[in-house]
């Protein structure tokens, strides 16, 4: 992997005494997409706030490309931010919006007018100097927001769940429009939000959060296909989480029945949680079915049908392009690879589990 | 609109005709005839004597000076309380109102006391061997009693634009370089100037047109326009001339209105 560039380490953070991230280590490589991902109050806006300078971890210390900018103010910050709800400057035109950096470091004239052009072809609004903010659309305004942070050129850009106050169809092309300027800046993007969509479409890397502290770090394929724990299962898409108990290595048994699956070293007839995604679980004739059941509900979604099959006493969601009808007698069948393994949480607390990276 | 909506603002209408509209005509025709009945502009162009015009110089003199105190004592005040989390500033807005629940003219009279030759604030300076203070029947008298009386108007709105700008706006300013001088000439002191404005003219307007605090505490020797007014309708009995000095000041105020419509297109000061 390329360079590391930003370190956050043993960063603690309360307020009110109430504790918001409990000792978080995290690592962030240069060009990297890395999105902070998890439910609100998980502690990911906070660990954002702190990356750029808004709040002050009670303990630890950010180390930026080798040196510590735990205590730098955020006008002094290689790191440029766009904001939740975009905050831009209402009484300034686009162009003095986007200006905004550039003036304050003294930039020539001819400078900035060359940078506001290029910042403007580069989230397609050309022409919109003139413009005052409130007279663009939301998607256009969070484009003017992106433009007037990466004019400065940061190292770094962070973004608040940039998307989350536009529609569904909007976020979408914003998705692949974000993707498109990174590639194009060749910089550094964190990104928070609490949507595992875009999580999954832009990152390159996705830190799941819940409760202060990290869940799990990794690709958006490791962490859909092999989530840690039942959180990040449960919170990156639709899953099946039921209780199994391993029987031996490659060897599980679910709901009573055996199926073979590629995890090892979890011991032997060690209880645990397994995973299985609705995409995975194949529904066939009933005498072929690892496990046999009847459908209970069935809804159509567009490109799938989504169905709950009852089997061996668990309500099982099945997402598949072959329609069973209510009431039709069905047969279940995992390929072993689509069963992933979990360790079950030995309390309570622990399901909020700090893991060390 | 239905016709059973109309007749609900019957008394609102009523009310508007009876006590502004019919008023201010009467004020329109008394300042633009004299005592015969007949068209004149004398009444008006009465401002021009030098007694007047010295009475209005004096009135936007001062008026300008209190509403430029008002303005600085509250601006500070106004960032503090925007600042504040509702728990802790409901107190201080709270001390601010609570005079205001008192009566005008009580607390005007307060000050006299307060400021007289021999008045609380002389007895206690003298038994701490300090010197006296004799602002009474000056014109220094006459701001303070604005200021004091006119000070909240200048809070609330300021309070209000200030509390309305966005944190994370101010947070941008900052991410993009700017140091809190910055962040506070280019952006907290331009996205408050509809606050600014309203606060300015509910300041500058009664300021302008008071004659009670000039009575009170400036006595009898300094006459602003209002005092020149009060005394053509309750002392000369000249309604016709009284009339055509209040259609000048009127300018005035309707000029300050039009200010305040074209910057204030928020409503701010609609808080009062």
């Amino acid at each position: 992997m390329s360079k590391e560039l930003i370190h956050l380490n043993n960063i603690s953070k309360s307020f009110d005494g109430q504790m918001v991230l409990d000792e978080l280590n995290l690592t962030i490589h240069e060009n990297e997409f890395v999105t902070l991902l998890g439910p609100s109050g998980c502690g990911k806006t906070t660990t954002l706030r702190i990356l750029g300078g808004f709040a002050t971890p009670d303990t630890g210390s950010v180390i930026f490309d080798g040196q510590d900018i735990t205590k730098l103010p955020p006008n002094l910050r290689p790191l440029n931010t766009v904001f939740q709800k975009y905050a831009l400057f209402t009484h300034m035109n686009i162009a003095e919006n986007i200006a905004f950096g550039l003036k304050i470091r003294k930039k020539s004239k001819d400078y900035i007018a060359d940078k506001i052009r290029y910042a403007l072809k580069l989230v397609n609004l050309e022409g919109y100097e003139n413009r005052m903010p409130d007279s663009l659309s939301g998607g256009q305004q969070q484009r003017i927001a992106i433009a007037r942070a990466i004019v400065n050129e940061p190292r770094v850009l962070l973004l608040d769940e940039p998307l989350g106050a536009l529609d569904l169809k909007l976020r979408q092309e914003m998705q692949y429009e974000l993707i498109r300027m990174k590639n194009e800046l060749g910089i550094t993007f964190v990104y928070v939000t609490h949507d595992q969509e875009e999580a999954l479409t832009m990152s390159d890397t996705i830190v799941v959060m819940n409760q202060g502290y990290i869940q799990q770090i990794g690709s958006p394929e490791f962490i859909y296909n092999e989530p840690e724990n039942a959180f990040v299962a449960d919170f990156i898409g639709d899953s099946n989480i039921i209780p199994a108990t391993m029987i031996e290595d490659k060897l599980v048994s679910i709901l009573g029945t055996r199926f073979a699956c590629v995890d090892t070293g979890f011991g032997h007839n060690k209880p645990v949680d397994v995973v299985i995604r609705p995409e995975d679980v194949e529904l066939v004739a009933p005498a072929q079915g690892t496990l046999t059941g009847e459908v209970t509900h069935l809804i159509f979604k567009g490109v799938h049908y989504e169905m709950e099959v009852m089997a061996g006493g668990f309500e099982w969601l099945v997402h598949s392009t072959a329609l069973h009808p209510v009431g039709e007698k069905v047969g279940i069948r995992v390929a072993p690879y689509n069963i992933q393994i979990m360790n079950k949480p030995e309390s309570e607390d622990e399901e909020a589990v700090a893991i060390d990276i | 609109m239905t016709s059973k909506n109309k007749w609900l603002s019957a008394p609102y209408t009523l009310w508007s005709v009876v006590f502004i509209i019919i008023p201010l005509c009467m004020i329109f025709y008394y300042g633009l005839t004299d005592k015969t009945g007949a068209f004149t502009l004398e009444n008006i162009m009465a401002i021009a004597t030098a007694e007047h015009a010295k009475a209005l110089r004096l009135s936007i003199l001062l008026s300008l000076i209190s509403t430029l105190l008002c303005f600085l004592l509250a601006y500070p005040l106004a960032m503090i309380l925007a600042n504040m989390k509702v728990s802790q500033h409901s107190f201080i807005i709270l001390i601010f109102i609570l005079p205001m629940w008192m009566n005008f003219l009580l607390r005007t009279l307060a000050w006299q006391t307060l400021l007289e030759k021999n008045g609380v604030i002389n007895n206690i300076l003298t038994f701490l061997h300090l010197p006296n203070i004799n602002i009474i029947n000056t014109p220094y008298a006459i701001i303070l009693g604005m200021v004091y009386n006119f000070l909240p108007f200048m809070v609330l709105p300021l309070y209000n634009a200030l509390s309305k700008i966005d944190k994370n706006v101010i947070n941008a300013a900052r991410d993009l370089g700017a140091d809190n001088v910055h962040t506070f000439f280019r952006i907290i002191l331009p996205l408050s100037v509809p606050g600014i404005i309203s606060g300015i003219s509910m300041v500058f307007v009664p300021a302008l047109t008071t004659f009670v605090i000039s009575s009170l505490l400036g006595g009898s020797k300094i006459l602003l326009i209002g005092n020149v007014i009060d005394q053509e309708f309750t002392q000369a009995s000249n309604w016709h001339l009284g009339s055509g000095l209040s259609i000048v000041l009127m300018l005035f105020i309707i000029l300050n209105m039009i200010a305040s419509a074209v910057f204030d297109k928020d409503g701010e000061g609609s808080m009062l």
